[in-house]
């Protein structure tokens, strides 16, 4: 029984090893390149979000991706929102008092523009979808508010996926910042098919040629707090900003959650020794 | 099973009403009084354990539809709508979705006991055949709930899947066409969608209250496969049984609830958090994972109708599981060959999903044909033969003298001391 036993886990590993070698040359043909780990302090069972980090972020989308990515699902409120940024009301106020929108029709039966308010969506810097492609080369800039959620930043072969990304979860986070600070120059044998107008970026999707320009540049923003704005902080703070943005409520269901599990730990205690007790009496 | 009822109403609201609807004595004599094998392990809790689910499903489900709105313009914002907006929305909605999985997680165990156990076998046949239908009442549910979030992997697997009837000879394209309700995946499939992901839940009500009531008329099957022969092998559902399903159902919870909060998308896509685009097909389309053996089945062969036949056919198959097993004795563990059969065959299951969640090119075609060849040949041939050729271990006399036998003289030393 026991040589079987040795001998099934002799096949098993040596099977996963020759197969995984396989998988893991198919990857590195992919070109996407898995992004690397950043520690988020909104990761783990007690993480939140850093008030100041998101509100770096915030500014970095504001000053420099909005002029492309619209944010479909945000409003202006949601910025003053307990578990986010946190921007007081009168904040949040001038904040959208900047942005101009179309509102109506009045008495008269016309459309009219006005400032914003904070019950207002976010702005959108293209009117439709076409026309966002127009101003950008054919290219449509995809809306950033559940980034972080619908792309992965991390890939792994089969066998060690599941397991991992229990763990790590699937690093959206990670790929904004990995997209945003990871342009190369293109390998040689690359270089030569390099499509006009596009760059050279291994972690992108749907690479490794994105129409999208290099967007951040050293100080591109100024920082209220005196953060210096390198390219990495900015893109560290924006995929902060927009892994919040994609996840409002992180912070309420993880605590809720503590309670929840840790509540039902208690219970299941309880009626072990409740049953243990009343079955006692019974051989079983 | 049931016997004479016991319920003897003390109070008399209680006495009242019984006299004129006997419903209190039926919930009496069902989940207090009803006797159950002293003998039954934890493997057996999942039937309760699907009984919660189900109910936290509907639920769930019908506060999300307060709040959904099923149309293709709004339905991938009214989600989000619910996660970022409404009062707890965002547990609400994880819980319903990674309760679906957790529902499936619960129904495979449960399947698979019984197939451990040999719960199908005479005299519960249609007993069997109920949870079989439970279980493709499940999948549709499953599959239509899916779609209706709307994003990129509920349009790709809706259009997939009910592609797969075009295969029909002859009424194929009129089929699908009715499915849709129109010429593609559109606004009126989602409806539909909706309306029979509301609908079929409360079909999935009635058919567990048959298979319960068919539980109860031939009495729940147990480890050693031995019909309960007297008092002796029983206890009362109320206390025993409902405080080992309890403390069961409460571990089954915090791992399901540490799910919910701390891992919502696991279980999910990435992809469906992109809205639906019928001009962008996905890199992968890959069902959710509780389909991927079937999947991986459907995709083992070349030919597409018979690809369809042979995905349908491996759950159609287990309707006729009593007959096909023809062994006389039915827990495992009497049965040595049978035994690392199963365990085969829940290696080859588990395998079959690994391949469905794979992209159907080189090798892993050859291991999805390998994996689907050994299915059938279980259910078909091996099953079968083994009945025939096996010889089982000796069978105890009675439930109370296995669990005798078990606990050794430990017991019997216990018992005066009390």
């Amino acid at each position: 029984m026991k040589t079987t036993k040795t001998l099934l886990a002799a096949i098993v590993l040596g099977t996963s090893l020759v197969l995984g070698g396989g998988a893991a040359v198919k990857a590195a043909e992919g070109h996407i390149e898995n992004a690397p780990n950043i520690d988020f302090s909104f990761e783990g069972v007690f993480g939140k979000f850093d008030r100041a980090q998101l509100q770096r972020g915030f500014l970095v989308y504001k000053q420099v991706c909005s002029a492309c990515h619209a944010m479909d699902q945000m409003s202006y409120r949601n910025l003053g929102e307990p578990g986010g940024l946190e921007l007081t009301v009168d904040q949040v106020k001038a904040v959208a008092a900047e942005y101009e929108v179309t509102a109506g029709p009045n008495g008269e039966g016309d459309m009219f523009t006005r400032p914003a308010t904070p019950a207002d969506k976010f702005a959108k810097p293209f009117p439709n979808k076409q026309a966002a492609q127009n101003a950008n080369g054919g290219a449509y800039p995809p809306d950033l508010s559940l980034i972080t959620k619908k792309r992965e930043g991390f890939h792994y072969p089969w066998y060690v996926s599941p397991f991992i990304k229990l763990v790590t979860g699937n690093g959206g986070p990670e790929y904004v910042h990995a997209v945003l600070t990871g342009y190369k120059d293109a390998p040689a044998e690359l270089a030569k098919d390099a499509p006009e107008g596009k760059h050279f970026n291994p972690y992108f999707a749907a690479g490794p040629w994105i129409s999208m320009a290099p967007p951040l540049t050293e100080d591109a923003v100024e920082y209220a707090d005196g953060t210096k704005a390198t390219v990495d902080q900015m893109a560290t703070d924006v995929s902060a900003f927009l892994t919040w943005a994609g996840e409002p409520k992180m912070e309420e269901r993880k605590s809720m959650g503590f309670k929840v599990v840790l509540y039902l730990l208690l219970l299941s205690v309880l009626l072990y020794l409740t049953k243990k007790r009343v079955w006692g009496r019974e051989p079983h | 099973m049931s016997g004479h009822s016991t319920y003897n109403p003390t109070n008399p609201v209680m006495k009242w009403v019984d006299d004129r609807l006997p419903l209190p004595r039926l919930m009496y004599d069902s989940f207090v009084t009803y006797p159950v094998p002293r003998n039954l392990n934890y493997w057996y809790t999942f039937g309760g354990i699907l009984m919660i689910m189900m109910v936290s499903q509907i639920i769930t489900g019908i506060v999300l539809v307060m709040h959904y709105t099923p149309h293709v313009d709004f339905a991938f914002n009214s989600v989000e709508h619910i996660r970022r907006n409404v009062n707890y929305g965002n547990i609400l909605q994880k819980w319903h979705a990674v309760g679906a999985s957790f529902f499936f997680i619960a129904v495979y165990i449960h399947i698979a006991r019984g197939m451990y156990y040999g719960s199908y076998k005479a005299p519960r046949e249609i007993l069997w055949m109920l949870g079989v239908a439970i279980f493709l009442v499940m999948m549709a549910t499953g599959f239509m709930g899916y779609v209706l979030p709307w994003g990129q992997m509920s349009f790709w697997g809706a259009k997939v899947i009910t592609n797969l009837f075009s295969a029909v000879p002859f009424f194929g394209e009129p089929i699908v066409t009715w499915l849709w309700g129109g010429f593609s995946v559109d606004n009126a499939t989602l409806q539909r969608f909706f309306s029979l992901h509301y609908l079929l839940p409360f079909v999935l009500i009635g058919v567990v209250i048959l298979h319960v009531w068919a539980l109860h008329v031939t009495g729940q099957n147990n480890p050693t496969g031995v019909e309960v022969k007297s008092g002796q092998d029983t206890v009362a559902f109320t206390p025993y049984a409902t405080l080992k399903d309890s403390f069961a159902l409460c571990v089954f919870f915090v791992i399901f609830t540490a799910f919910v909060f701390y891992a919502p998308d696991y279980l999910g896509h990435s992809i469906n958090y992109e809205e639906a685009n019928p001009l962008s097909t996905p890199a992968h389309i890959v069902p959710e994972w509780y389909y991927l053996p079937f999947y991986a089945i459907l995709r083992a062969i070349p030919d597409k109708l018979l690809g369809v036949i042979a995905m349908f056919g491996s759950i159609a198959i287990w309707f006729i599981l009593p007959w096909l097993d023809t062994s006389k004795v039915r827990s495992a563990t009497y049965r040595p060959i049978y035994k690392q059969m199963f365990w085969i065959i829940m290696v080859v299951f588990f395998a079959l999903g690994v391949v469905g969640a794979n992209p159907p090119e080189g090798w892993w075609i050859t291991a999805g044909q390998i994996l689907t060849f050994y299915y059938f040949l279980h259910f078909l041939v091996l099953l079968p033969l083994v009945g025939l050729l096996e010889t089982p271990k000796p069978l105890p006399s009675s439930i109370s003298d296995a669990v005798l036998a078990k606990n050794g003289g430990k017991q019997a030393s216990a018992q005066p001391a009390e």
